[in-house]
């Protein structure tokens, strides 16, 4: 991901209503939204909101209805007008453009796509896609190719002389996707765009969105109420209360450190298994080194740490496999020195990546430890023990290994 | 008596002011009246004369019946009506009048569209538009049709001239609601869309907002045109030739028959226009 941001969103503030300046005087004050609609009768939509997003990224704006987010996405192209504060597309300062050049800049650089679709019916899926080139003064024929491809792209090559009427929920907003893309803008505006499909199709337009997204290297910005989505679609998510941006993080980081209560009890529900990867939750391996060390110092080791199998490295980190108390007392009796004859290399091993939802069917099976590898080199353990307290979401997760 | 708290002010001469308002109109504009009476009553003329009554009834009848047919979606419903009453008409002898009565609604309410429609998009657009001109609005449709007579008289003195005058002002308020009331009436989704993807006001207009009202002006239209063919009776008392003046002749003669078969004549071509215009409202697909 190249560092440049495209979208540079500072103090960006929306009041509706009548005593905007005196509104924004109290928010500067620090005042609630519930005060300051009380003393001036003025509703803060958005208050002081504050992020970029760089080129390629997937940035998703949450938040529950009323929380602002659906205001602040058309602060971003100005279909709402900012009270104060500046929008930055490309260094291009919007929220002091002229109409024209902020014409210029929807056409060519953002599109976007909404919550109900917003086809025009009274035209074919192919002149809805077209609509974004057609404004430009694209000629026919350039327009409609460029249409075509682009829902080639969203796979509905085969639909392009029916009414939006004629299709499904899912498939109006493929169209609606489309007709965003054939402008080719930089920038994606996405309005809830998959919260009106039922959950299935959203899931499909979901991996669809990724998959393009992955091809095309578009930035997005993504709103949404629903936080498996953010979590699946985002490698940032911001997320707002009352107009105010609360957070703003990974995935990873929003569900392990919650900025405060209210983003806590949003990411409650989450099904933790399916962010959580085997880095979150390993621990510090006991280890011995192949090279090194023989059975006495494995069974040394082992009592130490009241454990009853260790883990055995070469210098280089590489596992190897590990030895069990048993075999190691064993060998200890029979004088033997060397770690190879007692070594045992059926164990079990997981990518440093794999999500916690699948270490679990693993662990179950195994009598060992599970350990978690990068590239052959041994990173840590899972033990049984801290795979449930992870899903019950109260084991120690260590950040620094993320 | 109490009634003497009423009388704290002489009369206001209300009458009088309209009638200096009218002069200084009359005056003032007879630049402007004097060519339209005269050019415009010369094409009304000649489009009634030359155009529709040159062509040969049998076509005229088989060309609406025509039409009727293919805005019906080639039903024959209205084809067959068009085609037994129209005949109708011109088997009573009355093809010279069916033929200036079109031409005085054809005319009415094609003025009436072109003046109605920029005013009713107008208003959609501007609230200090709006809240002007509704009350004017309301004013043209609850005055009695018969008061336009007068200043229509005064302007262009009397003929088919006046008659459209009237019918004009009768007949543009539906033109102009509707059309407000459709664009209006236009999504908001579907103008934020427009808007996001960089319109300008004109291509809004054009491409998302009048083919969306298309149905609501159409309905606005209709009705301008059923309103400007029952100013037709009206019309004749200021001299416009057609169906309306033999309705009107047999009214003052207590001719029964004849007002009566003058009467059909206008019910038939008013359902006829009616079909055909609400049918061009139809979704096609």
């Amino acid at each position: 991901m190249k560092l440049l941001p495209i979208i540079e969103v500072k103090d960006l503030t929306k009041v509706f209503g009548k005593n905007k300046k005196q509104a924004l005087n109290l928010l500067n004050e620090g005042k609630s939204k519930e005060e300051i609609l009380k003393e001036t009768g003025s509703t803060v939509g958005v208050n002081r909101a504050s992020f970029s997003v760089e080129e390629g990224e997937v940035f998703v704006i949450m938040g529950l209805s009323g929380s602002g987010k659906s205001t602040l996405i058309r602060l971003i192209n100005r279909l709402i007008e900012p009270t104060s504060g500046s929008i930055l597309i490309d260094g291009q300062d919007l929220s002091k453009m002229d109409k024209n050049s902020l014409r210029e800049v929807r056409r060519k650089k953002l599109s976007m796509v909404f919550q109900q679709f917003a086809l025009f019916p009274h035209r074919t899926i192919l002149e809805n896609a077209a609509f974004g080139l057609e404004i430009q003064k694209v000629s026919k024929e350039e327009r409609e190719k460029k249409a075509k491809e682009a829902l080639e792209l969203v796979g509905l090559g085969g639909y392009l002389h029916q009414k939006p009427s004629q299709l499904s929920g899912g498939m109006q907003q493929r169209v609606g996707l489309a007709r965003a893309l054939a402008n080719d803008p930089k920038v994606l505006l996405m309005d809830e765009a998959f919260s009106a499909l039922d959950p299935l199709i959203r899931k499909e337009m979901q991996d669809e969105l990724l998959d393009l997204q992955s091809s095309m290297q578009k930035t997005i910005l993504f709103i949404t109420h629903d936080l498996d989505e953010a979590l699946r679609l985002g490698d940032r998510i911001a997320l707002m209360k009352d107009g105010s941006i609360v957070q703003i993080g990974t995935p990873e980081e929003i569900l392990m450190n919650p900025a405060n209560d209210y983003v806590e009890r949003f990411v409650e529900d989450v099904d933790r298994s399916k962010v959580l990867t085997a880095s979150h939750i390993m621990k510090r391996p006991e280890t011995i080194n192949i090279d090194k060390h023989g059975p006495r110092v494995a069974l040394e080791r082992m009592g130490e740490e009241g454990i009853s199998s260790i883990l055995v490295i070469d210098s280089k980190r590489n596992l190897k496999g590990y030895v069990t108390a048993e075999d190691a007392l064993e060998a200890r009796k029979n004088n033997v020195k060397d770690i190879h004859a007692i070594l045992q290399t059926d164990i079990p091993k997981v990518d440093i990546d794999t999500a916690l939802h699948d270490i679990f069917s693993i662990i179950y099976d195994s009598k060992v430890p599970v350990a978690v590898v990068e590239e052959g080199k041994l990173k840590g353990i899972i033990i049984r023990g801290s795979v449930i307290a992870a899903l019950a979401g109260e084991g120690e997760v260590n950040m620094e290994n993320a | 008596m109490l009634n003497t708290i009423l009388d704290f002010a002489p009369k206001i001469p209300l009458a009088e002011w309209v009638d200096w308002l009218t002069g200084v109109i009359t005056d003032g504009f007879a630049f402007l009246f004097d060519p339209i009476k005269e050019h415009f009553g010369n094409f009304m003329e000649f489009f009634a004369e030359d155009v529709l009554m040159a062509i040969p009834p049998v076509i005229f009848i088989l060309a609406i019946a025509l039409i009727a047919f293919f805005v019906t979606g080639k039903k024959f419903g209205l084809a067959a009506f068009s085609i037994v009453g129209l005949w109708l008409v011109y088997n009573q002898g009355h093809w010279e009048n069916l033929m200036n009565t079109v031409t005085l609604v054809l005319l009415a309410s094609l003025i009436s569209i072109i003046i109605g429609v920029p005013i009713g998009i107008l208003m959609s657009k501007s609230k200090t538009a709006n809240a002007i001109i509704t009350p004017i609005l309301d004013f043209m449709q609850t005055m009695p049709a018969f008061v336009y007579l007068i200043p229509a008289v005064a302007f262009f003195g009397i003929g088919m001239v006046p008659g459209v005058f009237a019918s004009v002002i009768f007949a543009t308020p539906p033109t102009v609601r509707f059309t407000n009331l459709g664009i209006r009436q236009v999504s908001k989704d579907l103008v934020e869309a427009s808007d996001a993807f960089g319109t300008t006001g004109s291509q809004k207009l054009f491409k998302v907002e009048l083919p969306m009202a298309k149905s609501t002006i159409m309905a606005g239209i209709n009705q301008t045109v059923m309103l400007a063919l029952s100013m037709v009776v009206i019309a004749s008392m200021i001299g416009a030739k057609g169906l309306g003046r033999e309705v009107l002749s047999s009214l003052q003669r207590a001719d029964a028959g004849t007002g009566f078969v003058a009467g059909i004549a206008i019910v038939i071509l008013a359902i006829i226009i009616d079909r055909i215009t609400q049918n061009l409202n139809r979704d096609k697909d």
